[in-house]
């Protein structure tokens, strides 16, 4: 029998340009928040998980999960580094439900993090595209926001869905960020401003998407016995799902979609006995526009093809039928990539909580997190309740 | 100790000797492109290698205007998801096409397989069909 898992504290730092500050001193911030949050002693923590994609590649270090409990004062626990791209710490989470839900241990420490702003861009271009199958496809040219070009163009093919309507996914997320303190950019845009972008990967522009950026985010998870104990208002997780797909775009059946988005979401939904319309918020993996309009399809927020008209029809924003993105999205929010998973967790726990302040989603009960790894060769999906 | 095919290895050196070949299925016919060490199709491990055909259409592309450092001075360059008469589809650089008029670039558009080099590589490439 599974125990339930609770997440009772959460911390976060700024998302955005840290200069010549390490992954070390974001992680302290964001962990030590955490901790304060939760009411819990450090020592409290029996086993801890950090997801981060490129510290060895960017950073020039390698064996971080120690290093980044050592430097808060807890070495001796079981500290496990997770790496699923950019679904490293959507992963992490994934590993610390399971520690609990296994009755293995009470409290778990779970941490996203990355540093990528203090190198050369062409140096970051090159670092991300690890995350596509670098022999069959990287090594042809094709890069990381090529890959998912691919796939707004077949989207566009198959859809009808325009340049436009990926443009409102941008115009949406930097103004919910607006309201989000912790966010890369607080600044509106319009569609004119998506599209007068300067190209990056055509159809994809520059607004199209997501920023470099520093960060890290920290939860405290914990059994039901012992999240009583510190909260009178804990966030279950009712839902933990992975699933994995070929690394490769080109053996992939269809490019409109992710398959392992569609099966970690199936799997979700079975394990929280909820139904896609349950769902009163989401964060989704808005790496790019496209990305945004195809997680809609995937997640089962409208019918396949028709994610384009669901963000022209304003269904996702504050006060719409199903607000995705409260937090800004990777787009505006930033998207320190191996932060991104765990950062999706604290929106939605903010959310639960009524603490997000002028974003909240009044009344919101349930909501969803969809970190997608790289091209979608892994993606992981979250179901919360308060 | 019998050790297995070095698949990845074999196909990349008949790439820098410009040949285009892929694994067939010994036992249910299927071409298996970029190679894989079993079949999805049937399990199998028994592999041959056949030269392909090189004829395909252009199933997806995108402009690559930011490329990595290897590649910055071809940048604007095309690359695209071609779909191989033989079945399987594989990622490579789209050439004779212009990267500046993206919109002359027509998805379903008949290519066929040749060769370029980049950064003291040979790289598979497909062009359009005259």
């Amino acid at each position: 029998m599974m125990k339930k898992v609770a997440v009772i504290g959460v911390g976060l730092t700024k998302f955005g340009k840290h200069p010549k500050v390490s992954s070390r001193e974001l992680f302290a911030e964001a962990a030590f928040k955490a901790i304060e949050d939760a009411g819990i002693d450090l020592k409290d923590i029996e086993e801890a998980f950090v997801g981060s994609f490129l510290p060895d590649v960017l950073e020039h270090q390698g064996h971080i999960a120690p290093l980044m409990l050592d430097y808060i004062g807890l070495t001796g626990i079981p500290a496990t580094h997770t790496e699923g791209a950019c679904a490293s710490s959507g992963a992490a989470v994934r590993m610390g439900y399971i520690a609990i839900a296994s009755g293995l241990r009470d409290i778990v420490l779970v941490a996203g993090v990355e540093k990528m702003t203090d190198f050369p861009t062409s140096d970051v271009t090159e670092a991300l595209a690890l995350a596509s199958d670098d022999l069959f496809e990287a090594s042809e040219g094709l890069t990381f926001p090529g890959v998912f070009a691919l796939m707004a163009k077949a989207h566009m093919d198959k859809y009808g869905t325009t340049e436009e309507q990926m443009a409102a996914v941008a115009v949406k997320n930097h103004h919910n960020a607006l309201f989000n303190p912790y966010a890369q950019f607080h600044k509106e845009i319009n569609i004119e401003t998506v599209l007068n972008s300067r190209v990056i990967a055509w159809p994809l522009k520059l607004f199209d998407c997501s920023p470099i950026s520093d960060g890290a985010a920290v939860i405290i998870l914990a059994s039901e016995d012992v999240a009583k104990k510190y909260t009178d208002t804990p966030v279950w997780i009712v839902a933990s799902a992975q699933a994995s797909d070929t690394m490769a775009l080109c053996e992939r059946e269809d490019l409109t979609t992710f398959k392992a988005a569609r099966m970690a979401a199936e799997q979700a939904y079975k394990m929280a006995g909820v139904e896609s319309k349950d769902i009163d918020i989401a964060e989704v993996h808005d790496c790019f526009t496209i990305a945004e309009i195809i997680a809609y399809e995937d997640l089962g927020f409208c019918k396949k093809g028709e994610g384009g008209k669901l963000i022209e029809e304003g269904e996702t924003e504050i006060g719409g039928r199903i607000p995705v993105n409260t937090s800004g999205g990777l787009k505006a929010k930033g998207h320190p990539v191996g932060a991104t998973g765990v950062a999706q967790i604290i929106e939605v726990v903010h959310q639960l909580r009524g603490e997000a302040g002028k974003r909240q989603v009044d009344g919101a009960e349930i909501g969803l997190t969809h970190n997608v790894g790289g091209t979608g060769a892994t993606v992981t999906v979250h179901i919360l309740r308060r | 100790m019998e050790e297995a095919e070095r698949l990845v290895k074999k196909y990349f050196e008949f790439v820098s000797e410009k040949k285009f070949m892929g694994l067939k299925c010994k036992d249910c016919g299927a071409y298996i492109l970029p190679p894989k060490s079993i079949c999805k199709k049937c399990g199998s491990r028994e592999f041959e290698w056949v030269e392909l055909s090189g004829k395909g259409s252009l199933y997806t592309f995108t402009v690559i205007h930011v490329a990595a450092k290897r590649f910055l001075n071809d940048a604007p360059f095309v690359v695209g998801v071609v779909q191989l008469e033989e079945g399987p589809r594989i990622t490579a650089r789209i050439v004779g096409v212009d990267p500046n008029k993206p919109e002359t670039i027509k998805t379903g558009m008949p290519l066929k397989a040749t060769f370029i080099e980049s950064g003291g590589q040979v790289l598979l490439a497909f062009e359009p069909e005259k």
